[in-house]
């Protein structure tokens, strides 16, 4: 490693930034893919790989990807969640690869939520 | 390669100790069995603080809290919470009296009051790669005032801050940075004291272990105030992890040309080394540690002249503790104002203290200046366990003093603690409950300190054998009238003659507890009594023939053969044969077996 110099340091953090920011849970959005049994077996994984690898191209460095578990919707997996900092979490459903790309792209960095896809908008509540 | 979810495996050295470094290998074994390698991340950090809940794991960002973990666990935690997405409830921390777990960090009390500033980066870095450390700002404070301050604007700043030392004396670190940085000599040097000799103090070898290079950046900007080219860490032998990972953290950064010549290409020279202490308590102290580091014998010398006059080898030398060095990056970046609006009106921003004794939640906790002690007791450290009564807290190190019950409104800073006969100190702090016999304390203070006692100084010496001799005398319960008083004159005396710091602090334990527990001593003295059943040559076991069973238990359980009695019928203790081991009194389930 050669020694640095000021610029190199800058290029050196801002590499390692997200990794940062997502230990300390600072995000401007967070995108949940369901994991439960029936998820998995609907393909959630492929759908997560995916999902990882749309992230890091887009260079944002503000989104977090995490799971959970059943979502109680077995026969609409595999499901995601998207939940907008400041805003009404909206759920997938029957995802594919190519879905999540028009979601992340469309809802995620423009903003808009993707109707034609969408299940619910605002999470259920307890009775 | 992005990952989705960080495991924040704490490995300091409490949770090393129970086995972390084993769980960081089968979390990563089972991770890469669930296939989850190229998503889920495994990092060992320093001490996350909560030592005594170890081994943890914080998985971040969602920030949940696992603990007290064992090898067992982590097949299913791995494939319930990291693949399927269901955080575990068992293995989540329940506050002590509670029945419902208390999934995330921010939510759990321990944390969630504490403010860090030299721990900022507790459990958040790996404290072996430099890169962790440079993506939480690290090394921007450096460009900082590499760029754009000169010396003068940066003991400006610090002496704005407010910052005072965290090493005990509580002196202004602006000001001796200035002293040293106007001393005549050249070359001039500077050391970080991590000796931490403190028995029970884990502070600075935590601040080391999980932030190396924050030490290191503070010391690169205090060089470049004061204008030397050479500093030293002088860390204590017994703290093999902590110099581990000092010695990576020199190497990257001399690596990425952060110490050695021509800095960031700003034309500035600073390079460390490594000194290992000797272990002695006295080498803590500043002109002892620079003897020690001289290679010459490490006893205190008269100041003046002070180090930042004549140190290390004659030159100029500035001298601050490991926590004071790591307050200093964040200070330069975020600003004296900011630092300074955090605190009391004389001490500024935060202080690390080590919570230990007679409470729930031991550990490392660092909390704002001016804090109130029930809020570290009770809202930080849960409080005292099994019902008991608080007592006191013995604050500052084997020679603070305790700050009793009646003053739990105190607000902590280094004015308040002094004044009520105690002090800042390093930061230590043992919590004490009825069950902790006030003399016995003080007796087992002096008796650390006396032992340490360089010699050099006849009060030191002789003063201190001469308390714990007559403290001993008085625990043995052959105490005698007016041995209150003379240990009052004589603590007096030893702080008045003596040479250094220990010698002059080492009466504060006796001292406040004779100010604020002068019954016990009495009751010890003139009624043959141990208030706290502590002592074991004023105590005895008598069995209550009112609530004896006759069940026999304690009678089998006795070592001496010193109960007796008929089955179903009320025993008796021969007192003579009795050597109070207090086995009886645990043994009886119907609470027969009474102590006086
Ligand atoms: C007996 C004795 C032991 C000491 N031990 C330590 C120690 O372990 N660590 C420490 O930082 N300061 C210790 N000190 C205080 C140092 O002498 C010195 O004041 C301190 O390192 C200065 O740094 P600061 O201004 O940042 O606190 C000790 C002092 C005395 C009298
Ligand atoms: S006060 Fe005690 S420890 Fe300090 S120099 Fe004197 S004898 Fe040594
Ligand atoms: S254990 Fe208690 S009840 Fe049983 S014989 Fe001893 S004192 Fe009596
Ligand atoms: S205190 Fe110990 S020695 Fe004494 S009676 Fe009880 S069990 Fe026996
Ligand atoms: S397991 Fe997927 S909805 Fe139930
Ligand atoms: S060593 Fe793990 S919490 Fe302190």
């Amino acid at each position: 490693m050669p020694k640095l110099n000021i610029k190199d340091l800058e290029e050196i953090r801002k590499k390692v930034r997200k990794a940062a920011l997502l230990r300390e849970g600072i995000s401007n959005a967070k995108i949940t893919v369901h994991m439960g049994t029936c998820g998995i077996a609907a393909g959630a994984r492929p759908i997560m790989n995916a999902l990882i690898k749309i992230v890091e191209e887009s260079g944002r460095d503000d989104v977090i990807v995490t799971t959970s578990g059943c979502a109680g919707l077995c026969s609409r997996e595999p499901m995601a969640t998207v939940e907008l900092k400041g805003e009404t979490p909206v759920k997938y459903g029957d995802l594919t690869e190519d879905k999540i790309k028009k979601i992340f792209s469309e809802h995620v960095l423009k903003g808009k939520i993707v109707e034609e896809y969408a299940l619910v908008i605002g999470s259920e509540r307890e009775p | 390669m992005a990952y989705r979810t960080h495991l924040m495996v704490c490995t300091g050295t409490a949770c090393v100790s129970c086995g972390a470094f084993n769980i960081k290998k089968l979390l990563e074994e089972e991770i890469k069995k669930q296939k989850l390698d190229k998503e889920i991340l495994v990092v060992g950090t320093g001490c996350q603080g909560f030592c005594a809940q170890g081994p943890i794991v914080v998985v971040q960002p969602d920030d949940i809290f696992y603990q007290l973990l064992s090898p067992e666990d982590i097949p299913f935690l791995v494939e319930e919470h990291f693949l399927k997405g269901r955080p575990v409830k068992k293995m989540m921390y329940t506050p002590p009296g509670e029945k419902i777990q208390i999934p995330t960090v921010s939510e759990i009390g321990f944390f969630s009051k504490q403010r860090l500033i030299a721990l900022r980066n507790k459990g958040l870095i790996d404290a072996e790669k430099i890169d962790d450390y440079i993506g939480r700002d690290g090394y921007n404070a450096l460009i900082k005032v590499l760029t754009s301050m000169s010396s003068e604007d940066i003991i400006k700043e610090i002496k704005n801050s407010g910052l005072r030392g965290r090493g005990g004396g509580g002196f202004p670190t602006g000001l001796k940075w200035d002293i040293c940085k106007n001393s005549k000599g050249e070359p001039k040097y500077i050391i970080c004291n991590a000796d931490e000799g403190d028995p029970g103090a884990y502070m600075d070898r935590s601040i080391v272990e999980s932030d190396p290079h924050a030490v290191i950046e503070g010391m690169l900007i205090g060089a470049k105030a004061i204008g030397a080219q050479q500093g030293f860490v002088y860390i204590r032998t017994e703290y093999p992890l902590a110099i581990h990972r000092l010695e990576v953290a020199i190497e990257q950064a001399q690596e990425y040309g952060l110490l050695g010549k021509d800095i960031l290409g700003k034309g500035f020279d600073f390079d460390l080394e490594i000194k290992q202490g000797a272990g002695a308590f006295v080498c803590g102290e500043e002109t002892s540690l620079i003897h020690s580091i001289e290679g010459i014998s490490p006893e205190p010398s008269q100041r003046p002249p002070f180090p930042a006059e004549s140190g290390l080898w004659g030159k100029p030398t500035n001298i601050n503790n490991v926590e004071t060095w790591a307050n200093v990056p964040r200070i330069i970046l975020r600003g004296a104002d900011w630092f300074a609006g955090i605190g009391t009106e004389k001490s500024k921003g935060t202080k690390v203290f080590s919570l230990v004794g007679k409470i729930n939640n031991t550990g490392l906790v660092e909390v704002p200046m001016g804090i109130t002690l029930k809020e570290i007791i009770y809202d930080i450290g849960g409080g005292v366990p099994g019902g008991k009564k608080f007592k006191g807290v013995q604050i500052g190190g084997p020679s603070g003093g305790v700050v009793p019950a009646s003053l739990i409104d105190l607000p902590v800073d280094y004015e308040k603690l002094t004044e009520v006969g105690s002090m800042m100190g390093s930061g230590g702090m043992v919590v004490v409950d009825e069950d902790t016999c006030m003399v016995d304390l003080a007796r087992y203070f002096l008796e650390f300190t006396s032992d340490e006692s360089c010699g050099k100084c006849a009060s030191c010496r002789e003063g201190s054998s001469a308390m714990l001799e007559i403290l001993t005398r008085i625990t043995e319960g052959k105490g005698k009238e007016g041995d209150i008083e003379f240990l009052e004159e004589l603590g007096y005396a030893i702080k008045d003659a003596s040479q250094c710091g220990l010698g002059q602090t080492l009466p504060n334990p006796v001292l406040s507890t004779i100010d604020n527990f002068r019954d016990e001593y009495e009751a010890h003295i003139k009624n043959k009594k141990c208030p706290a059943h502590v002592c074991k040559a004023l105590i005895s076991f008598h069995i209550d023939p009112d609530k004896c069973t006759g069940c026999t238990v304690c009678a089998i359980k006795c070592p001496a053969d010193a109960i007796s009695g008929n089955r179903k019928e009320p025993h008796i203790i021969d007192q003579d044969k009795c050597i109070k081991c207090g086995i009886c009194y645990t043994v009886c389930k119907f609470d027969s077996v009474k102590v006086e």
